[in-house]
């Protein structure tokens, strides 16, 4: 067992764990985050993705020593109910999602894609989404979810800060 | 070992009758109740407490075992009680799919949750009402017929100052009335007496109400089956066996000691589990752990050629015939011209992007489950019977699970996780590996389907012969799932053989459809077969719908105007949704194929009509096909579809769009892989499905009948994907594409005249 710093969502968290554990797991067990999901195990999915330092992870597939001290934001640290970040408002306002299992990758690829390219082209949107499967098929919803987020007041603030 | 047999038989002696009745396309599969004694078998449909509850707020609490599998039924079925009520939707709590709350509204499948359970709710809420309308009577003074109701609130029509709400003629206390409920299951008939709302003053009933359940799950806050943790709760993950039917003949607890957090090797008969303190420490003693299997007691086909060979060269042991009329052979025989080809359909997988996941807390001879099962119920049943306890003394509470597809009306993870549970005397909760869960996921079964039929000299069809030989269900409805048959619990039968037909809703003067049942391995397999999204119709609708077209080009004729000579007055919703999908296609009546060309891309457009429990839909697909590659693009789907009264106008698009591109991925590029001995494709990259890069745009056009009832929506659109798709294939390059998936390897093979398939005539 190891005793790790994380910083997730904004808040320095400390957990005492295998350090060979996936990210994954130490979110949902120890930390009791619920966004970030388990699919597949394999990096081919994307329901467990999360954003360090800027960038999408599978956390499924990096170890939680990898993550160590590196900025982490998971799907709670966008928004919530209450308080949606305008990527899930879009969602919900398009209706963007059926058994809604994929929508964790889906919304923290866009996320990700939109601090890099704050208007994307519909191919651009698709591209950065193509390795996050959907099986119920909402993917035209999600595509056009993302182009009113887009097209959504540019200087609505999310609710953290992300460097 | 012990052995114990639970007879499917048996059961469904003791819980009511397996019927099937035909509609235009074919069989529509249902079973009467699954409880033969309604005291342990859910609350009485009889008193209206059991169906909804008004809080001192006037909120009101819904409680239904039809459960929302991802689809909006939630919030449809919310809309209904909502409309009947008169309450503000934003008044409105579902509390689903719990035994210890509900009803036992029979399982949820067929996409027929608004056409069964959406009449009970409507009936119960509006019998809710008249009680209220009684007690704000007395309170108020005035006759029932002199109360209006607005947001909940009742008052006296010609003095609206003289009010009372909901909340304060009931707050928060029972009803206590008693209300007429016959039947069982799927078919109880509530509170008949009762007059509902006429249809044409809805005004909740018919919009576009956003779902209760998308903001929660775009935020993290929502409650899967997967979310759910216990306090004390351990970690469990099964050990299936590599191949058929194979046992642990030596498990060497020892292999995984090294790992820290292991509780416990869970072996009960063939059945292999491990339990750990950490989910991790699971997943590493899952792999670890070193088991000694003995050699498969099977063999499977080796492929798919294989499969299709077995499937044709093996005695049925059950036939149904569809529609019959005439003398199909006899026709044959005197016809002018005849056609016959065969079109093969492959295993496939539903694919929920979440595996399998559930937990159980088992404490002495009570049991509690958190699980995304189709059918509470039917799995509190079995997790009983796979216990020994009595079914009251095990509650099931369900959490939506990812997606479904049919793939969770056999739930199997409750009984993994029982099993572990009692056996460390804790919480466990049970995840599947994307191994576990595409190796040993119950899979939608091979067809393989050969249509002959003739014409007379006019060019009229006067003969159809359809034959179809396909795999039962082995692992579906009552049968005890994977554990209990790792344990020794054996089913009595050859599995579910439901429905049969062609389902085409042509008036040829003579024809026959018959499908017959090939016998399966019954014992646990890799390849465990049940119903897969629009189960068996997809396939049934592909070799009809292809053969009607093959027809239509043999002889020259547009396929769309073929199609509408042999659809009669008993068909005019088929007619109306083909001229209506036709029409917003900008379809160009001529015969197919397109002339050939010298361009490396090829476009063409193809039809299909097809049903479902009354659900009538057609769609035109339209595609570029890569003449070099091989490569199908489906470029857009235009679809036409009626389902009589519609609910929610977006959530059922949503579901059209859902159902007509996974259809897509089906017909495109999904097939599972396996050998002799077990399954091949273990993860996405051996079973791809559709991506953003190949998802066709959707056109969809909504008929609706506010004066029907609602009829299943969602399923039937998938079925016709395929067909529709070959047929623009054909349309595009002249080939025909008989068997699914239509990979860019089998076009080129079509195109260079080998494989299934024949050239441009």
């Amino acid at each position: 067992m190891a005793r790790i710093s994380l910083k997730v969502n904004g808040k320095l968290r400390v957990v005492d764990t295998d350090s060979t554990t996936p990210l994954l797991y130490v979110l949902r067990n120890d930390l009791g985050l619920q966004g970030p999901k388990f699919g597949c195990g394999l990096s081919q999915c994307g329901a467990c993705t999360v954003i360090m330092e800027g960038k999408t992870v599978r956390s499924c597939s990096v170890s939680v020593t990898a993550a160590q001290n590196r900025e982490i934001t998971t799907l709670e640290g966008l928004g919530s109910v209450a308080a949606p970040h305008r990527l899930q408002k879009a969602f919900i306002d398009e209706q963007a999602g059926q058994c809604g299992y994929c929508l964790n990758g889906m919304v923290m690829s866009a996320k990700v894609l939109l601090d890099k390219n704050p208007s994307p082209t519909s191919t651009e949107i698709k591209q950065t989404l193509n390795g996050v499967l959907c099986r119920c098929a909402s993917h035209l919803r999600i595509i056009r979810a993302i182009q009113r987020a887009v097209n959504a007041d540019q200087s609505a603030q999310p609710i953290i800060n992300y460097r | 070992m012990e052995t114990r047999t639970i007879s499917r038989r048996q059961i469904l002696k003791g819980t009511g009758a397996l019927i099937v009745s035909f509609n235009f396309f074919g069989a529509i599969p249902q079973i009467l109740a699954q409880s033969a004694n309604p005291s342990t078998a859910g609350l009485p449909a009889t008193s209206l407490d059991s169906w909804l509850a008004v809080s001192q707020d006037g909120n009101v609490t819904v409680f239904t075992s039809k459960v929302d599998l991802g689809t909006g039924t939630g919030t449809a079925l919310g809309q209904i009680v909502a409309e009947e009520l008169d309450v503000p939707i934003s008044k409105i709590t579902m509390d689903i799919g719990d035994t210890d709350k509900t009803v036992d509204q029979g399982r949820t499948s067929a996409s027929r949750t608004l056409e069964k359970g959406g009449p009970q709710l409507r009936q119960a809420a509006a019998a809710a009402r008249q009680e209220l309308l009684k007690l704000a009577s007395a309170r108020l003074g005035a006759p029932v017929d002199h109360l209006t109701v607005n947001d909940g609130v009742v008052s006296v029509a010609d003095n609206p100052a003289k009010k009372i709400s909901y909340g304060a003629l009931v707050g928060g206390g029972r009803f206590n009335a008693r209300i007429t409920a016959t039947g069982d299951g799927w078919d109880i008939n509530v509170a008949p007496e009762v007059h509902a709302k006429d249809p044409k003053d809805y005004k909740i009933v018919g919009t576009s109400v956003p779902r209760f359940d998308l903001p929660p799950k775009l935020t993290g806050e929502f409650m899967y089956a997967h979310e759910v943790r216990i306090p004390g709760m351990l970690h469990g993950r099964v050990v299936r066996p590599p191949v058929i039917n194979s046992k642990p003949s030596r498990v060497d607890a020892d292999s995984i000691k090294q790992i820290p957090g292991i509780v416990k090797v869970v072996q009960e008969g063939n059945f292999l589990g491990v339990v750990a303190q950490t989910e991790w420490a699971a997943i590493q003693a899952a792999r670890t752990l070193k088991v000694t299997w003995t050699a498969p007691a099977a063999k499977f086909p080796a492929n798919p050629e294989e499969m299709y060979s077995y499937l044709k060269n093996t005695k049925s042991f059950v036939e149904r015939t569809g529609a019959e009329k005439g003398n199909a052979a006899s026709a044959l025989g005197q016809a002018a011209r005849t056609f016959e080809a065969t079109y093969r359909w492959p295993y496939q997988m539903h694919g929920m992007i979440g595996p399998s996941c559930a937990v159980a807390d088992v404490r002495g001879d009570k049991a509690t489950i958190w699980a995304g099962s189709q059918a509470p119920f039917i799995t509190r049943k079995g997790v009983a019977a796979l216990l020994g306890i009595p079914e009251a003394n095990v509650h099931f509470i369900y959490r939506e699970a990812s997606g479904c597809y049919g793939r969770l009306e056999p739930d199997d993870s409750p009984e993994d996780a029982a099993l572990m549970s009692r056996a460390v005397g804790k919480p466990v909760r049970v995840q599947w590996m994307r191994e576990d869960e595409h190796g040993w996921e119950p899979k939608g079964p091979p067809q393989l389907i050969t249509v002959r039929s003739g014409v007379d000299v006019q060019g009229k069809v006067t003969a159809w012969d359809y034959a179809e030989r396909t795999l039962p269900w082995t692992d579906a409805r009552l049968s005890p799932m994977l554990a209990s048959r790792q344990t020794g619990i054996k089913p009595d039968e050859q599995g579910v053989f439901l429905g049969g037909g062609d389902g085409a809703a042509y008036n040829f003067e003579n024809r026959k459809a018959v499908s017959s049942g090939i016998p399966w391995m019954m014992n646990p397999n890799p390849l465990r077969t049940c119903n897969l999204r629009a189960p068996y119709s997809s396939a049934r609708c592909f070799a009809t719908e292809c053969h009607v077209d093959e027809i239509a080009a043999g002889l020259g004729v547009d396929p769309v105007e073929f199609r509408l000579r042999y659809l009669g007055d008993d068909s005019k919703r088929v007619i109306a949704v083909l001229l209506a999908a036709t029409k917003k296609a900008a379809w160009q009546t001529r015969p197919s194929p397109l002339p050939a060309n010298a361009a490396s891309v090829a476009t063409g457009r193809g039809v299909a009509v097809s049903g479902m429990a009354g659900t009538v839909v057609a769609q035109v697909a339209e595609v570029e096909v890569d003449k070099s590659s091989g490569k199908v693009a489906v470029k857009r789907v235009t679809i036409a579809h009626d389902c009589g009264l519609i609910v929610n106008p977006d959530g059922l698009r949503n579901q059209i769009e859902g159902n007509v591109i996974q259809g897509v991925s089906r017909a495109l590029m999904e097939e599972v892989q396996y050998d002799s001995t077990g399954v091949k494709s273990l993860d996405w990259r051996s079973y791809p499905i559709i991506t953003f890069a190949d998802i066709p745009d959707v056109d969809i056009v909504l008929i609706g009948h506010p004066e029907m009832p609602s009829l299943g929506a969602g399923e039937a659109s998938t079925i016709a994907v395929a067909a529709a798709i070959a047929n623009a294939v054909f349309d595009a390059v002249g080939v025909r594409l008989r068997e699914v998936p239509f990979t860019p390897q089998r076009v080129l093979s079509a195109l260079n005249g080998q494989g299934s398939s024949n050239r441009r005539a």
